[in-house]
């Protein structure tokens, strides 16, 4: 796992998607902190965080594009596969990579808390905590959402919008939720979406059963992509 | 030790690889001989656990690859038919993140530093692989192949993308390698087989269609024994002189070679050695003898009697008697005959597979050959399949 960590994490800085990656996010989530935080003389964060989720459906999957794709069209898969290291390691090694770019892009925010700090002498730590944590966790989902679509196709392009309309799926499910009629769909499609638990973090609130909720999508994406890899192999 | 029990790799309703069962010694170096796509590569790839099979074992030093996957790719290395390599990395960089991912314990530098200079990579260490010429890119993928020293190397057509000198040098080393390592080499270069392989398994369609030592096989598939002498006198005579050796079963002049000097293909019955008589009869008459040597059947000859059906046999015999030449030059300068050997090899099979996709020009594509074959051969040889055929017609006559 770690050799695929390492050289995984190379690969994104001698490519420009790291550095274009962390550039897009600062600048955006630094345009809301700006005009918000800075312009109206305020230390609540909660609109800088918040608005990153957008940003994030469209960027982490520009992240999460090539990790499989690009070793099946250059072959390098049957470098992977024939050496003695299990699936789940490769998908792992992968996964870490992209979430440790993910948390250089984040870091973004300690930079916000210090402007914070030095402009206005104290913040809610309640409410930055946890959208540190939603984020976090948010981030991580869409990582290995991103990373089992990119197993399934042999074409970036294809993985990049595919993973952004699964992300997407799950973003809107909640607001679907409201109008159908059937109860038992309401449920499961509620329990389903993203925003709600994230938005719960996001408040501060730290709810046991959210936490449980975005890692058990984490491993659950994860497992499928080890499947899908597995399933390569026989077919 | 690698042993292979029924392997059967299904894709739909094509099967790729159909029962397939060999045993690979320690020490040995198999040759996988077949046209393109008869399943060498997926074979490959079931033993180093790539894919998986359908039906059947293959057990790496007793492991088998399915149940412990993790032990037995331990004691592989592999190199596909297309190199695994990041291109965005230096040699450096992949080679030591191969090392991470094998989970090497010899230690990094000096084990690095030994692949990179027996695969000749040394002075490329730094550079990113994407702007390296094809050749290193393939001893790059060698190199993958080697760290860690594992037991055994699988290694996919290793020399595609080779100039001449670097194809000798690739073969020398897997030669050397054999001597430590099991050794499974594909290839459809058929001279590359019979320079470095010890035993030869010649797969077609997915089956086996011969398994023996290289040299074996090239043995019994020549029945009859077969004599080339070069002599210089009047054609004619000496024809008739031949053909009255006991023993001789049938003479056939080639092409004149230099002024006067022809080469006569001579038959005999099994177990008989005429070439004291016939040096005794043409000095008697005052020939000149430049050159005597028994005709082997090539490895081409074989693998296209094996692969192909009876047609190509005939083929096979024609383009024989215009080899010669080549293979008296093989003493002077054996580097241009690999080469020329390999190209040839490369465009039989390429001929092959042209055949197999357009079997209605097949007849067309054949008599064309044989119109250009007569062309070349020159003036004398024209007449030559009449005579044959009409020399059988009078032995048929006999009995």
């Amino acid at each position: 796992m770690g050799a695929i960590f390492r050289r995984e994490l190379k690969a994104y800085f001698t490519s420009p998607i790291a550095y274009i990656f962390i550039a897009v996010f600062y600048i955006y989530t630094s345009t809301f902190f700006i005009s918000y935080n800075i312009g109206y003389s305020t230390t609540d964060m909660s609109v800088v965080f918040s608005n990153a989720f957008t940003i994030m459906m469209i960027l982490l999957p520009l992240l999460t594009m090539r990790l499989f794709t690009e070793e099946k069209r250059q072959r390098t898969d049957q470098c992977l596969l024939t050496a003695p290291v299990n699936l789940f390691s490769i998908v792992m090694g992968k996964f870490f990579a992209a979430l440790c770019i993910f948390m250089c892009a984040m870091a973004v925010y300690v930079l916000f808390v210090i402007t914070l700090l030095a402009l206005a002498g104290n913040v809610a730590w309640a409410t930055i905590i946890g959208n540190f944590i939603a984020l976090l966790l948010l981030g991580a989902s869409f990582i290995s959402i991103g990373i089992f679509v990119s197993a399934m196709t042999e074409n970036q392009v294809v993985a990049a919008i595919l993973s952004f309309i699964i992300i997407m799926i799950f973003y809107l499910i909640d607001m679907l939720a409201g109008n159908v009629k059937a109860e038992w769909l309401r449920n499961i499609m509620a329990s389903l979406g993203f925003y709600t638990r994230y938005y719960e973090f996001s408040t501060g609130i730290f709810n046991m059963s959210s936490l449980l909720f975005f890692l058990s999508a984490v491993f659950i994406f994860n497992f499928l992509t080890v499947r899908v890899l597995e399933k390569r192999r026989w077919d | 030790m690698i042993e292979v029990q029924n392997l059967t790799k299904q894709y739909g309703a094509k099967r790729a690889v159909d029962d397939l069962s060999f045993t690979v010694n320690d020490g040995e170096i198999l040759g996988f001989l077949g046209p393109n796509g008869a399943g060498k590569s997926t074979t490959m790839n079931m033993l180093t656990g790539y894919i998986s099979s359908t039906s059947g074992k293959a057990l790496i030093n007793g492991i088998d690859i399915l149940d412990d996957p993790i032990e037995a790719k331990k004691n592989i290395g592999y190199l596909p038919e297309i190199p695994p390599l990041y291109l965005d990395m230096t040699v450096k960089d992949y080679l030591n993140f191969i090392y991470d991912l094998k989970k090497c314990k010899l230690p990094r530098k000096a084990h690095l530093e030994d692949v990179c200079s027996l695969v000749m990579i040394t002075d490329v260490y730094d550079r990113i692989i994407r702007n390296l010429s094809k050749g290193y890119k393939q001893r790059v993928g060698l190199a993958q192949a080697l760290v860690g020293n594992p037991p055994i190397l699988i290694l996919d057509e290793p020399t595609v993308g080779l100039d001449p000198k670097q194809i000798i040098e690739i073969r020398s080393l897997i030669k050397r390698l054999g001597q430590k390592h099991t050794v499974i080499l594909s290839s459809h270069i058929l001279s590359e087989i019979q320079a470095v392989c010890d035993r030869i398994i010649i797969i077609n369609g997915g089956k086996i269609a011969a398994d023996d030592t290289t040299e074996n096989l090239t043995k019994n598939i020549t029945a009859d024994y077969r004599l080339i002498a070069r002599i210089e006198g009047p054609r004619e005579e000496i024809l008739k002189t031949i053909k009255g050796i006991s023993g001789v079963v049938k003479v056939v002049a080639d092409m004149e070679r230099e002024k006067g000097v022809y080469e006569y293909e001579i038959e005999t019955k099994e177990d008989v050695d005429i070439r004291r008589e016939l040096f005794k009869r043409l000095v008697s008459r005052n020939w000149v003898l430049l050159g005597l040597r028994t005709s082997e059947m090539t490895l081409e000859d074989i693998f296209l009697k094996i692969t192909m059906g009876d047609e190509v046999v005939i083929r096979t015999k024609k383009s024989a008697e215009n080899k010669p030449e080549e293979k008296a030059a093989e003493a002077d300068s054996k580097d241009e005959e690999y080469e020329k050997k390999a190209e040839e090899a490369d465009s039989k099979s390429e001929e092959q597979e042209k055949k197999a996709e357009a079997a209605d020009s097949k007849d067309a594509e054949y008599e064309k050959k044989a119109v250009e074959q007569d062309k070349s051969s020159g003036a004398s040889d024209k007449s030559e399949p009449a005579k044959r055929s009409s020399k059988k017609n009078k032995k048929g006559g006999k009995k």
